[in-house]
């Protein structure tokens, strides 16, 4: 029987007069790598951050491992974040540590293993990622898709059950894109890791996806308009779904205003 | 981390120094009205002690430390360096904030020893190039003039200013929000704020050791 990780109920999140995210529901069961889909702005990253536990929501609930998170003491979030490891957009590797001490940060504070120990780990991580060789190096010497990889290392190297990972391909090469997803999909078939994969890249998403969701834009912003698998997704009735797989400029999400309110717009009284 | 204090030793020497002097330069002038320059040592030394070398070592430190600290702290948390500590189960309250109180607790009062020392070297100069005083003289009349208690008092005092200049230091870094340009109003923030707050912190102990 399929065991849930992630159940999101009803999800609600304000920030002042805005609700940015709108009653938002979903369940990840163990093994699954769910894809989290939409345009600029939707509110992915703010999903994600609500699911971590970074950011509390409005209202509604989220349970991870059958827990709810929502109103959990920060020592209890902190047991339960151990199991998990996270990816963020821009790597946030901190810049006064090299590399190697990056990726070794979470097994010196939170598992007292012995640092030759952790050396190898952090080897063993490093040479998942491609980076062996990279360990000496700060964050500030090595380019952007690299500081990412570094960062799924970091991610990686408690052994986590469940991966969140916010945009892990872009600005990484095809090739390192190729052997970023194949990790993500060696990860969850053969350890049975969970992962939760914000991502912009069609190809890798349908490459690594078993469940996706798709939150909408423009006045559907907040909520969800398509959910299922790879399969379902790609045969979606639903015009925006269609317009955003497919990478077309112009659709139900309009390219600019049209001409008539462009008009409007451009000669508004701007008090 | 006690690179906080270890690398303010030169400019806290040099301002220390100068204040000496122009202590001296100063209580000379006046005193030799009066014929009483041979008081200008327990003027040099009492006022450094118990007020000046406190506050203007922790102006040093406010200028080079407290704003580093929260320019750090600041940039950690708009790049969300911050929030991955966070999710890696490691809190940042004791992964950053811990290790730097303990160097600026540790630092500030060393650092105000040093400083006045230094500022009694430059009363010195003074006494000894233009009021034909002795070092003997001069040494012989600090120790007359201070007590122990001046010396605790100072040092008491740069205890709680280094309590405030990285609770306010740590406390605006790590409330920033906003991007670059937050971090440098954080900044300026965080100077502004612990200056005012050591100020008014010396003036109530000030009156509390009066009383005492």
């Amino acid at each position: 029987m399929a065991e849930p990780i992630i159940e999101v109920q009803n999800l609600v999140r304000k920030f002042g007069p805005r609700t940015v995210l709108k009653g938002l529901s979903f369940t990840v069961n163990r093994g699954d790598t769910l894809v989290i889909m939409g345009g600029s702005g939707c509110g992915k990253s703010t999903l994600l951050r609500h699911v971590v536990g970074v950011l509390r929501p409005t209202g509604g609930s989220i349970k991870l491992f059958g827990q709810e998170t929502t109103c959990l003491s920060d020592e209890a979030l902190a047991k339960l974040r151990l199991r998990c490891g996270m990816l963020f957009q821009s790597g946030a590797l901190l810049q006064s540590l090299t590399v190697g001490e990056n990726v070794a940060l979470p097994l010196i504070e939170n598992s007292h293993v012995a640092p030759d120990i952790a050396e190898l780990v952090v080897r063993m991580k490093l040479e998942l990622v491609g980076l062996t060789g990279f360990d000496h190096l700060k964050p500030a010497e090595i380019s952007g898709g690299m500081k990412k990889r570094v960062g799924l290392a970091r991610a990686l190297a408690l052994d986590p059950e469940l991966l969140f990972s916010d945009e892990p391909t872009s600005g990484l090469d095809p090739i390192m894109t190729a052997v970023v997803d194949k990790l993500t999909q060696d990860l969850t078939k053969n350890l049975g890791m969970t992962a939760v994969v914000v991502t912009h890249d069609m190809v890798s998403a349908f490459r690594i996806a078993s469940k996706m969701i798709m939150l909408g834009v423009g006045p559907r912003a907040g909520t969800i308009i398509a959910e299922g698998t790879p399969d379902e997704i790609r045969n979606h009735p639903d015009p925006e779904v269609q317009q955003f797989i497919k990478g077309e400029p112009d659709g139900p999400v309009p390219l600019k205003l049209s001409s008539e309110n462009y008009l409007k717009h451009l000669l508004q009284d701007p008090g | 981390m006690v690179v906080i204090g270890v690398q303010a030793w030169p400019m806290t020497a040099l301002t220390s120094l100068s204040l000496g002097l122009t202590l001296a330069m100063q209580a000379a002038h006046e005193l030799s009205q009066f014929g009483a320059t041979v008081l200008v040592p327990d003027l040099i030394s009492l006022s450094l002690l118990r007020e000046l070398g406190p506050l203007i070592v922790a102006v040093v430190v406010i200028g080079r430390s407290g704003s580093a600290v929260t320019a750090e702290l600041g940039t950690m948390r708009v790049s969300e360096e911050i929030e991955a500590l966070e999710v890696m189960a490691i809190n940042p309250v004791r992964f950053l904030v811990v290790p730097r109180f303990v160097a600026m607790l540790i630092m500030l009062p060393i650092l105000t020893i040093f400083g006045n020392c230094i500022g009694m070297a430059g009363g010195w100069l003074i006494c000894n190039l233009s009021l034909d005083m002795n070092t003997a003289n001069y040494v012989m009349r600090l120790l007359e003039a201070v007590d122990v208690f001046d010396l605790y008092s100072g040092l008491i005092k740069s205890f709680v200013f280094a309590w405030l200049i990285i609770i306010v230091a740590c406390q605006t870094g790590l409330a920033v929000d906003g991007g670059a340009e937050g971090v440098g109003r954080a900044t300026t923030a965080s100077v502004v704020n612990s200056i005012l707050a050591i100020l008014v912190a010396n003036a109530i102990m000030t009156a509390i050791f009066f009383i005492y």
